[in-house]
């Protein structure tokens, strides 16, 4: 019970400070690392192993993994519930703000500056994605760098979403089964 | 009752189809939120990524409560955030009580770097989408121009980034005012 309380807790404290996103909560679980030593550094680069390789948030992933090394299923939920609990908690006081202030010309003119920031950021996010996608870093000489295959597979892709817009989860799944067939990992 | 199960369900499969954090979501976002429920506009999707770039927390669940809270008060926000979380709930504590060594599979391997190709262009298709309408004039061409830059080859901290244009929101719609009165 003790154990389950304090799990709250620290993920609790990693979800109240970490700014910016799941990578954002990595720092803290080395340091729950180092001061409680209920997983270690190597359990770390597993989950983010396995976090690359499933569906979902990769902060709520670490969180689940790490409170089921901690104290099995329930300290998974216990972890995840404590991670989420501040976001929770902030946005709704947020949401809150922001429908008192919606009509406040300042807010607007906020926002008009904030949308293409936010575009600016996703687009920056997408393109670092593109580069570890398409382009091998070890390689010699920049025309070797490109992966073509997967080249060819993005421009594929992009114009069949555009002609067909059909669920993302559609082209996800043929993009699996093409990485498979054509051995994409060795590229 | 029945839109709080819409909320969770819906925002379950979402994260069940997030691979590779936050940003990833953004497609099934608009997919699911902007076009078929109707739930939040394009230009609010924006307004909650820059908001949730800022606050603690991550952006996948920052995203939920916002669009849940929206819809159906705190109890929709909750359900929302919970139908996130849910599926890696269910899908890492498999994988950590019996599956190891699935991340060292080459098959997972060779799957994932298929889907990998696959995000970047679903993101690619989202920013298209928030371009239209985000991107509506000159001076926030600059905006999205300096927050890429700095964000992709700079290393700059977005929450700066974020905290800046914000500023800079506010001075340019004063400029243009200035602008549009001498004129």
């Amino acid at each position: 019970m003790m154990l389950l309380l304090r799990l709250y807790y620290e993920f609790f404290k990693a979800g109240l400070f970490a700014v910016g996103g799941g990578l954002a909560t990595l720092p803290f679980l080395y340091d729950i690392s180092d001061r409680l030593g209920w997983f270690t550094h190597q359990d770390l680069s597993n989950l983010i192993a396995i976090s690359e390789s499933t569906p979902g948030p990769i902060g709520i992933n670490a969180a689940t993994y790490v409170g089921y090394l901690t104290a099995g299923p329930l300290g998974a939920v216990i972890a995840t519930l404590g991670l989420i609990t501040p976001s929770i908690i902030i946005i709704i006081v947020i949401a809150q703000m922001l429908e008192r202030f919606r009509s406040n010309p300042l807010v607007d003119k906020v926002f008009y500056g904030l949308r293409p920031a936010s575009t600016g950021l996703i687009a920056a996010a997408g393109f670092l994605v593109f580069k570890n996608a398409l382009w091998s870093s070890e390689a010699l000489s920049i025309l070797s760098a490109i992966r073509w295959p997967a080249v060819v597979l993005a421009v594929v892709l992009y114009f069949a979403i555009k002609k067909w817009d059909k669920h993302p989860i559609w082209y996800l799944a043929a993009s699996a089964v093409v990485g498979i067939v054509f051995h994409f990992s060795a590229l | 009752m029945k839109e709080l199960w819409t909320l969770f369900i819906t925002f379950a499969q979402i994260g069940g189809l997030t691979f590779g954090g936050g940003y990833a979501m953004l497609p099934m976002l608009q997919r699911e939120v902007v076009e078929r429920y109707g739930w939040a506009t394009e230009e609010e999707l924006t307004d909650y990524f820059a908001i949730g770039q800022c606050t603690p927390g991550i952006i996948a669940v920052n995203t939920a409560t916002f669009v849940g809270y929206k819809r159906r008060g705190v109890l929709g926000g909750i359900c929302a955030t919970l139908g996130v979380v849910a599926p890696s709930l269910v899908i890492i504590t498999i994988i950590a009580a019996f599956l190891q060594n699935f991340a060292d599979n080459p098959y997972v391997q060779d799957a994932f770097a298929g889907i990998r190709v696959c995000v970047c262009v679903l993101i690619l298709r989202a920013v298209e989408k928030l371009w239209k309408k985000s991107v509506v004039d000159r001076p926030s061409l600059v905006v999205f121009a300096l927050v890429f830059v700095a964000s992709a080859f700079l290393d700059l901290s977005p929450i700066a980034l974020v905290l800046l244009a914000g500023a800079a929101g506010v001075v340019l719609k004063a400029l243009a005012q200035k602008g549009g009165d001498r004129a």
